[in-house]
């Protein structure tokens, strides 16, 4: 199989951003995940050494391990006292492997190639069936051995749940230390964290363009709240919204044609869209009290937005080119900030109970909802392009960290970093092939 | 790939509800009290960039607001121009009401409180009848507690409270522009109701400072 487009998309991403990092620096702290909470059955996978990769600067094996295990989903088995390190089909002692209460079990090798390039192959088998499920081969240089090992990892995970992995995807969110705000992407895995934009003003709200090449925020570098989109690729930034007042909470059309806006140049916060590219605000929403916090439905077609025309914020619906809003929450005083499931039939957004603020989610078909996470202060929720897990900001000894839930609320993960506070977190799209 | 995903019997049951595990986290959230700190914090807030005003609409996208006054910073020695002393300019005298900036706010309200009409109605004076072409941001500020983006339209929503008394009291609305920090600029950095009832304010800004 050929992979090559995709990765030269991400080669040109991860050099773009290595460019831009000249500007601002690289981001020193690191995140760490950690699953705190498991939830359901752990599928056991046995992630085999792949023989050769110990001459590599990066441990395929360890990386795809990791990966899944981070999942909460799959649990690592023991991998010990296995020689030689089988790398084909027939080297496999599948009765060792049913001893060993692995389900699924993953080989492979690593071998030079041509131009300094090396060949990584991997191999996934059903070890009840002794029947091979994939087995895909890459040619990279040294340096993208990470990114083949999330690549890998997606594939197995995708094999395995019928879901896409979104372990080749990115994140993005803001770093405060002090007086200083960095603008970070990682890779999701809390890796390779760069800096894009650094400022002594608040950066805030983040939101990716759908096919990841442009990032859209708010910033404060002319004392008040502007919308301005960042090329990644170039590190061109351009304004987009600086009207008088507020301009915030940009959120793409999944078409990448228009940015719902907030704005408040017309009285207090309501609903505009613009051309994402710039030009002329059209109004949206025409309420006495404030609108905000878009959000477009994956086919386009609707605009979730927080409102307070009823008494209390809360979450409505509306037509995405304007039109009768329907609201959508009704539990409690305070429901705020929607974001719609990759698959639009749920949207997470903030609730508080009493004076906890808490991500919840909302089955839009039944409007069953459900409380996801349990702590003080939790905000700004972002799903993973496949769905699965809900990226958020909490609120932990008094400083910002992130966590992520999955969306049946089982599995849950805590992203540490080393220093200060991290907040408004976006998670990004799959990478185009 | 584009063969049938791998079943494992009984594994992923995204069909399930969680059963989650809430942690009991301490809830004791002080209710509201030291309404006297306010005074303190608004005599505190009295501004400390003494810029000579500059009639540079605030709108102006080119210029801007070009000095940095974020309500309590410190840096004062190079803008303040020992020549000319602050008697000089009333919005830094210290004894003048003008040099007071901040009016608070209870939680969730946007309501201007009584204390701080006399604040208000000083800045209005000044705008109608000392300095007609003066121009302001009034900047709305907010706790920490509730989701950054809310925050900042209820920011947005407090400066508005404090323009709409202004310009009852005759200040063309053209010349009051009103903006949000959400709750980005806190000026106490504590996580309980002192810090909170310092955050949540609107700071008046001349134009030029």
């Amino acid at each position: 199989m050929n992979a090559s487009p995709a990765y030269r998309a991400r080669r040109l991403l991860a050099g773009a951003i290595l460019l831009a990092s000249f500007a601002t620096g690289l981001a020193r702290a690191q995140l760490t995940i950690d699953i705190t909470t498991t939830g359901g059955r752990q599928v056991p996978i046995a992630v085999m050494p792949l023989a050769g990769d110990t001459s590599q600067p990066q441990s395929v094996g360890e990386v795809v391990g990791a990966d899944l295990a981070r999942t909460g989903l799959f649990k690592l088995v023991n991998t010990a006292g296995v020689t030689p390190l089988p790398t084909e089909p027939s080297q496999v002692n599948f009765a060792d492997w049913t001893t060993r209460n692995a389900e699924a079990l993953v080989i492979g090798k690593i071998e030079p190639a041509s131009d300094g390039r090396v060949e990584v192959r991997f191999r996934l088998f059903d070890v009840a069936k002794q029947s091979q499920l994939a087995s895909y081969s890459y040619v990279v240089a040294p340096a993208q051995l990470r990114a083949t090992a999330h690549r890998i990892a997606d594939v197995i995970y995708e094999r395995l749940t019928g879901d896409k992995g979104v372990f080749s995807t990115k994140i993005t969110y803001v770093v405060k230390r002090g007086k200083r705000y960095e603008l970070q992407v990682a890779d999701a895995d809390g890796f390779n964290a760069q800096s894009v934009l650094a400022s002594n003003e608040p950066i805030m709200s983040p939101s990716w363009s759908p096919d990841g090449s442009r990032l859209a925020y708010v910033s404060f570098d002319q004392k008040k709240p502007i919308v301005v989109v960042q090329n990644l690729a170039q590190g061109t930034t351009k304004v987009v919204a600086n009207y008088r007042g507020n301009n915030s909470a940009p959120a793409w059309s999944p078409d990448s044609r228009y940015l719902a806006v907030a704005l408040s140049k017309d009285g207090l916060t309501q609903v505009y869209r613009i051309p994402a590219n710039g030009g002329d605000a059209e109004r949206l929403t025409e309420s006495p009290g404030i609108d905000t916090q878009p959000a477009y439905s994956p086919d386009g077609q609707w605009i979730a937005f927080t409102s307070d025309r009823g008494g209390s914020p809360q979450v409505y619906r509306m037509p995405a080119s304007g039109g009768a809003a329907t609201r959508l929450t009704f539990e409690g005083s305070y429901n705020v900030g929607p974001r719609y499931s990759p698959d639009g039939k749920s949207m997470a957004f903030v609730q508080r109970d009493g004076g906890r603020y808490r991500i919840a989610a909302i089955e839009l078909a039944t409007g069953q909802v459900s409380v996801l996470t349990d702590g003080t202060l939790d905000d700004s929720p972002t799903y993973a392009p496949n769905g699965k897990m809900i990226l958020y900001e909490a609120q932990v000894g008094g400083r910002g960290q992130l966590a992520a839930v999955s969306g049946d609320g089982r599995v849950r993960q805590r992203l540490t970093s080393a220093a200060g506070d991290v907040q408004d977190p976006a998670w990004g799209p799959l990478p185009t092939n | 790939m584009g063969s049938a995903a791998y079943q494992l019997s009984g594994t992923l049951d995204p069909g399930v509800i969680s059963q989650r595990d809430i942690i009991s986290i301490r809830n004791k959230e002080t209710r509201m009290k030291n309404l006297a700190l306010y005074a303190l914090v608004a005599l505190a807030a009295a501004a400390c960039a003494s810029n000579e005003k500059k009639d540079t609409p605030v709108a102006d996208r080119s210029s801007g607001v070009q000095q940095q006054q974020s309500g309590m910073s410190s840096s004062t020695t190079q803008q303040q121009k020992p020549m000319n002393p602050v008697a000089g300019n009333p919005l830094n005298d210290p004894n003048s009401p003008l040099s007071k900036r901040s009016v608070y706010f209870d939680f969730d309200s946007n309501a201007v409180k009584d204390e701080y009409r006399g604040l208000v109605q000083a800045h209005s004076r000044y705008m109608t009848t000392d300095k007609r072409d003066a121009r302001i941001r009034i900047e709305g500020n907010c706790d920490e507690r509730g989701s950054r983006e809310y925050n900042l339209a209820l920011g947005q929503r407090r400066a508005e409270a404090v323009k709409q008394v202004m310009t009852v009291l005759g200040v063309g609305s053209g010349r009051i522009e009103t903006t949000s920090y959400g709750e980005e600029k806190p000026v106490a950095s504590g996580h309980d109701e002192s810090a909170w009832a310092q955050n949540r304010r609107a700071d008046i800004k001349y134009s030029g400072e």
